[in-house]
């Protein structure tokens, strides 16, 4: 790595409070961490755990995703939704050996820009203090035991001399894992 | 015309599903006069040396099952994806890890510490582990070495086509050979089974409430359970929403709930995170306490929700295990 490590962090805002907020912030000219990503959804309660796994294993240090405080949702259950899958997903990641501040969930109403500036900056800071969890980094360090057993075998089949029938094995990719 | 070549292979796996091929009982003969099996350790003396000697692609189809730990299970695995027209991942291990795949969640010295020196039944005052490398009477033999990370096939050489299941069903397993020996073949990367989900062929699907709405969490071993009702209904954890049709709700019928074994549709990338999503948002308590103490009644979630995808889930181990020095 060049650069300084700095943490990315993908975040998940809903249209109607969260993201507004993050608005509100930028109009409002406060000055937080330039480490976010932020991705705007209609409802926390679209955050499909799935796309929480993606963002990690795509790269990112961490998850923020903010929604309307409860009984304010748009959409009446959304937030409560997202609530109680969040609190089962942080409990999977801790046994996935995830640290559970990777991931945070927060009430961030419309007016509150002075919470996503707050919330980020905090956030930032922790996952600073935690270091990079670099997980296609990792993917590709597991996989190196079985890149080197494809090369082991061509080279067996390479010092067996060539056969024109049997086209040698092709050289191995880096990421057997997409 | 040469009847065509077709070859069973079985890494990491139990034989469940060697069992299948077998149930296919009085249909294998058709199969068998149809086609001239070339290797299958389980039933038929073959060596490894007569497929090395095969012309690539000589081999029709091979259907792999089982998941990659060995490095002899990969260097099978890459033989007989070269000498193969069609690789089959035949099984939940070999499509999504399956069960050898829950060993994702400890490293690979937990693995060897437990099964070689801490388990009740062991008896190895000398700590002896297997070597992949050792002396004996002048001679150097090797052992294939251990894996840190449980692999689907697909994560080790190329598949073609995927026949799910823990075991897939015998009547799957006719229709894939059907498929194959009719040259009736889906698009290439195909699960061999239909894309929807498992509630769709479930006897108990009238019974499915619009909206579940849980309380508490059970297990089946916590009551007897109403052999009609959907088990959502009944606050146990059924896999059905997040898991593919094609075995006739057989765990079901049984009066079990499924626990997945089929694997997610097409539109679903991790069954686990869809399945976690799905139940807990139906949770009934809106206060965190409340949640948490509902969601409680979940004690290992990575077990319930990847009992068989742990390996092709998107984070597909625990990820802070180490992964490198090789050599026991």
């Amino acid at each position: 790595m060049t650069k300084e490590w700095s943490p990315r962090i993908v975040a998940f805002f809903c249209n109607w409070c969260t993201y507004t907020a993050a608005d509100l912030a930028g109009v409002s000219r406060l000055k937080y961490a330039p480490n976010v990503r932020i991705i705007r959804l209609m409802c926390s309660g679209r955050v499909d755990p799935q796309f929480i796994l993606d963002a990690l294993a795509r790269g990112a240090d961490g998850v923020l995703i903010g929604g309307c405080h409860p009984g304010d949702c748009h959409y009446v259950e959304g937030n409560y939704k997202m609530l109680r899958r969040f609190t089962l997903l942080r409990r999977m990641l801790a046994d996935l050996g995830i640290e559970p501040e990777r991931v945070r969930l927060e009430w961030i109403s419309a007016a509150e820009g002075e919470k996503v500036k707050r919330v980020i900056n905090e956030m930032t800071e922790q996952i600073k203090a935690l270091g990079p969890l670099g997980l296609p980094r990792k993917f590709a360090e597991w996989d190196r035991e079985v890149i080197a057993l494809a090369r082991q075998v061509r080279d067996r089949e390479a010092a067996a001399g060539p056969c024109p029938e049997r086209p040698l094995t092709p050289e191995p990719q880096e990421a057997v894992h997409a | 015309m040469p009847k065509p070549k077709v070859a069973f292979y079985w890494c990491a796996s139990c034989g469940g599903c060697e069992e299948t091929v077998v149930d296919l009982a009085e249909d294998i003969l058709g199969v068998v006069e149809k086609v001239d099996i070339v290797l299958w350790p389980v039933a038929m003396d073959f060596k490894y040396k007569d497929v090395a000697a095969l012309d690539d692609g000589a081999i029709f189809a091979t259907l792999l099952n089982g998941a990659i730990r060995t490095s002899e299970q990969e260097e099978l695995a890459v033989l007989l994806r070269r000498k193969s027209r069609y690789l089959i991942a035949y099984g939940a291990c070999a499509q999504l890890g399956g069960i050898p795949a829950l060993a994702n969640q400890f490293s690979r010295e937990q693995v060897l510490q437990f099964n070689y020196e801490d388990a009740p039944s062991v008896v190895n005052p000398t700590r002896t582990r297997p070597q992949v490398h050792f002396e004996e009477a002048g001679r150097t033999p090797h052992l294939p070495e251990f894996r840190h990370v449980v692999r689907a096939l697909d994560q080790v050489v190329d598949v073609d086509f995927y026949v799910p299941g823990c075991p897939p069903t015998p009547n799957l397993t006719r229709a894939a050979f059907e498929a194959l020996l009719n040259g009736n073949l889906p698009p290439k990367g195909s699960v061999l089974a239909p894309d929807v989900a498992l509630c769709e062929e479930c006897t108990r699907k009238a019974s499915k409430p619009t909206n579940v709405s849980f309380t508490e969490f059970k297990r089946p071993h916590q009551a007897l359970w109403d052999s009609g009702q959907c088990f959502l209904a009944q606050g146990l954890v059924c896999m059905g929403p997040a898991t593919r049709r094609g075995c006739g709700a057989a765990c079901p019928q049984g009066n079990m709930p499924c626990t997945g074994c089929f694997g997610p549709t097409s539109r679903v990338r991790d069954q686990g995170a869809k399945m976690l999503s799905s139940l807990s948002a139906n949770v009934a308590a809106r206060d965190e306490e409340g949640i948490r103490r509902t969601l409680d009644g979940l004690p290992d979630p990575v077990g319930t929700f990847y009992r068989y995808g742990l390996a092709k889930s998107l984070l597909r181990r625990k990820v802070n295990l180490p992964a490198g020095s090789n050599g026991h």
